[in-house]
């Protein structure tokens, strides 16, 4: 009898204590659970991978820990979710991810018929070819009959069966998983043409050991908009998450840094727009659900737009990537957020 | 021909066998070139392991470089050195660390030491019966895996360490050795079961084998993974590594049931009806004279499936959890080593070489030992 007591009590504790939990928002399950559960890649250079120290780093990475920081006030309070392009969604819409950071493009089957609500660009790529120079190939025009190496279950897929078509082309698929199988294929041989986002194939050749060899053709065949998701259904998260992004490209555009923000946060200052980013006027925070130092603690965790583009993917790292669409709208690029207020 | 002998009849000494029949030469001569396809075979295999055998050791060894900071470090290493880009080893080296303990923390990573340390300790005695105190050592092995999960997860008094951060080859082993050990049991008792005389019971065991053996084992974890919380009341967590451990060894029992089951088939109806006339039941008859010829019988398969499973870990991957594989694959990533894939294959290939190879030794040896036939 005292042992069914026990039982029973525990079995509603149990109960209690996960419908508790089941019935809130993301927001508050993240609160609650003290972890943001970000979806990031099994790694793709620059944009997400373990360091040597086993430490996650990369572009996407930055905007969990930054999303981390505002959120729980951490910028290492993430749990990373490795998945691939195949598994990303299943795995986001199942819940056991918070957040999609993972190179993804946003299109509208992917936001309507998936259900996920896309938040914004982070990185505005397209797709491109990449040939060993000795083809002779100079444009995409004279790939007719190429074998193409293609990752399976991208959007890129998808693109080249539509531009070769369109050129009324054929081609022999290569299907490979990963980028890094691509190259060792493409190196191989075993395709003549490797296609990705530029991105990829601009870090994929600088880890060449001759990278001179190669050539990125001129034609860009597709509109690659790369951007963050969550579920959807759970609008309050959506512009948690939302907002993070609009504010770090917002800080770039203001000149906020990594290393001024606690400057600009000690007293209000001259310019309105940055003292709404750092909570000296207003009280934008509360409107998603966090505080008045929301802003300064992403900030100083990772920097705004510009530096975590420039410490991973930027023209001194490896991957050398200049900033071409992807720079301020005040600087020639497409890079346009809604304003703070 | 001589004529003269210079011994007495009958007491002819032995003399030296011709030096072209023993030896080097002799077994050279017997071995390699006793025909002309054996000479045809053995000219072509020198040829072909004169090609591939120096660039190898030049790219293993001489041209290697073991020690730098990325990528391009080896190569101008190796050029300073006026030498050809061998193999970059500073990379496993710089990430040995996270080949072996995944992204266990730092500080906590004596503790996966210790569980290692303990899991040889614990499977000796079970592996081996000549162990000195065996009797008492059992029941270490007995309490070892308790002791072990508690000091890999944590709690009670020490830091708690979520198993997402577990990865490398201490997840291949934690994945690996709990598989082999809970199929056996699992899998014996599914193969007693498909061959009872109640319909229920037997008819349950053949549903799970044949279900289990007709889904791949990756959709067994992507379900495991991800779509078992569209059916778990929201909010619900489950451990992901617990799933993929269940998942795991419900997979090889049914096929270690089958194995078995081919062992019980092989046993001739005379021993069961032997021990029925001994009066012995079920259970005895069973213990006693049945499994430990059937057993005997199914050793190389069981190896085989133990073997097949302890590979089958590294499509953990699917699901998020990096096995050394993965790591690997991960580590390409790294804007600093990209492109060193031959490095990582050959790395994790000798893991696995290794640990497999063990296995199906240690299946030659316990075949010896109970080869009690004729």
């Amino acid at each position: 009898m005292k042992l069914f007591k026990t039982l029973a009590v525990s079995a509603a504790v149990a109960l209690a204590s996960t419908s508790g939990v089941a019935t809130a928002g993301t927001l508050q399950d993240v609160k609650a659970r003290g972890e943001l559960n970000c979806v990031v890649t099994t790694g793709v250079a620059g944009f997400g991978a373990p360091n040597d120290a086993g430490r996650w780093e990369g572009f996407d990475v930055d905007f969990c820990r930054a999303t981390a920081a505002a959120v729980l006030g951490d910028p290492n309070k993430v749990k990373f979710v490795p998945t691939t392009g195949k598994t990303r969604f299943t795995v986001l819409n199942s819940g056991e991810g918070d957040l999609l950071y993972r190179n993804t493009t946003i299109t509208m089957s992917r936001d309507a018929d998936l259900k996920l609500t896309f938040l914004g660009v982070n990185y505005y790529d397209g797709q491109g070819f990449m040939v060993p120079k000795a083809l002779g190939v100079t444009s995409a025009k004279q790939l007719d009959g190429a074998s193409i190496c293609i990752q399976t279950g991208t959007t890129t897929e998808l693109n080249l069966a539509d531009y070769f078509r369109a050129n009324n082309m054929s081609y022999e698929p290569v299907t490979i998983e990963t980028n890094e199988e691509g190259q060792v294929n493409y190196l191989a041989g075993r395709c003549d043409v490797y296609t990705t986002d530029a991105s990829g194939l601009a870090s994929t050749r600088s880890s060449f050991d001759n990278p001179n060899a190669h050539i990125i053709l001129p034609e860009i065949i597709s509109k690659e908009p790369l951007g963050p998701a969550v579920r959807q259904g759970d609008d309050e998260w959506a512009d948690v998450a939302r907002w993070v992004l609009n504010m770090l490209i917002e800080a770039e555009e203001f000149g906020v840094t990594q290393g001024n923000v606690k400057g600009h946060a000690a007293k209000a200052g001259d310019n309105p727009s940055i003292n709404r980013m750092v909570g000296t006027e207003g009280d934008f925070g509360s409107m998603i659900g966090l505080d008045k130092q929301w802003a300064v603690r992403a900030l100083s965790a990772v920097g705004n737009y510009g530096e975590i583009f420039e410490r991973n993917i930027g023209v001194n790292t490896p991957l050398g990537l200049a900033r071409g669409l992807n720079a301020q709208w005040t600087e020639g690029g497409i890079l346009y957020s809604p304003p703070l207020r | 021909m001589s004529t003269e002998q210079s011994y007495a009849p009958g007491e002819h000494p032995d003399m030296a066998p011709p030096s072209t029949e023993v030896g080097i030469i002799g077994w050279v001569r017997h071995n390699l070139f006793s025909s002309t396809t054996n000479i045809v075979i053995t000219v072509l295999t020198m040829y072909f392991l004169y090609i591939i055998i120096p660039p190898m050791l030049n790219w293993l060894f001489l041209d290697a470089v073991f020690v730098a900071d990325s990528r391009d470090d080896c190569r101008a290493i190796a050029r300073a050195a006026g030498e050809e880009l061998g193999a970059c080893w500073a990379f496993i080296g710089k990430r040995f660390e996270i080949f072996v303990y995944g992204f266990y923390p730092v500080e906590e990573r004596w503790r996966v030491n210790i569980s290692f340390i303990m899991m040889l300790a614990a499977l000796v005695p079970v592996l081996f019966d000549n162990v000195p105190y065996r009797k008492h050592a059992l029941w270490f092995s007995l309490i070892a895996p308790f002791v072990i999960g508690w000091l890999l997860i944590g709690g009670m008094g020490l830091t708690p360490v979520s198993t997402d951060k577990f990865g490398g080859f201490m997840l291949t082993l934690t994945i690996g050795v709990t598989g082999i050990v809970g199929s056996l049991p699992i899998g014996i008792a599914l193969a007693l079961g498909r061959q009872s005389h109640m319909p229920a019971l037997r008819m349950v065991c053949v549903a799970f084998i044949e279900f289990i053996r007709g889904v791949p084992l990756i959709t067994l974890l992507f379900v495991a993974s991800t779509m078992l919380n569209y059916f778990l009341p929201p909010g619900t967590t489950f451990d992901l590594l617990l799933r993929v451990l269940i998942m795991v060894t419900l997979f090889s029992s049914a096929y270690i049931a089958e194995v078995i089951r081919g062992g019980l088939q092989a046993i001739p109806k005379g021993q069961i009806e032997a021990a029925d006339s001994m009066g012995l039941k079920y259970w005895q008859s069973m213990r006693l004279i049945i499994l430990p010829q059937a057993l005997k019988i199914s050793i190389p398969g069981i190896v085989n499936t133990f073997i097949g499973l302890y590979k089958d870990t590294t499509l953990v991957i699917i699901i998020g959890l990096f096995d050394p594989l993965g790591m690997g694959r991960a580590s390409l990533a790294d804007t600093k080593w990209q492109g060193l894939s031959t490095e990582i294959y050959v790395f994790v290939a000798i893991f696995f070489f290794v640990s497999c190879f063990s296995m199906a030794r240690y299946s030659l040896y316990l075949e010896k030992k109970l080869h009690t036939g004729h």
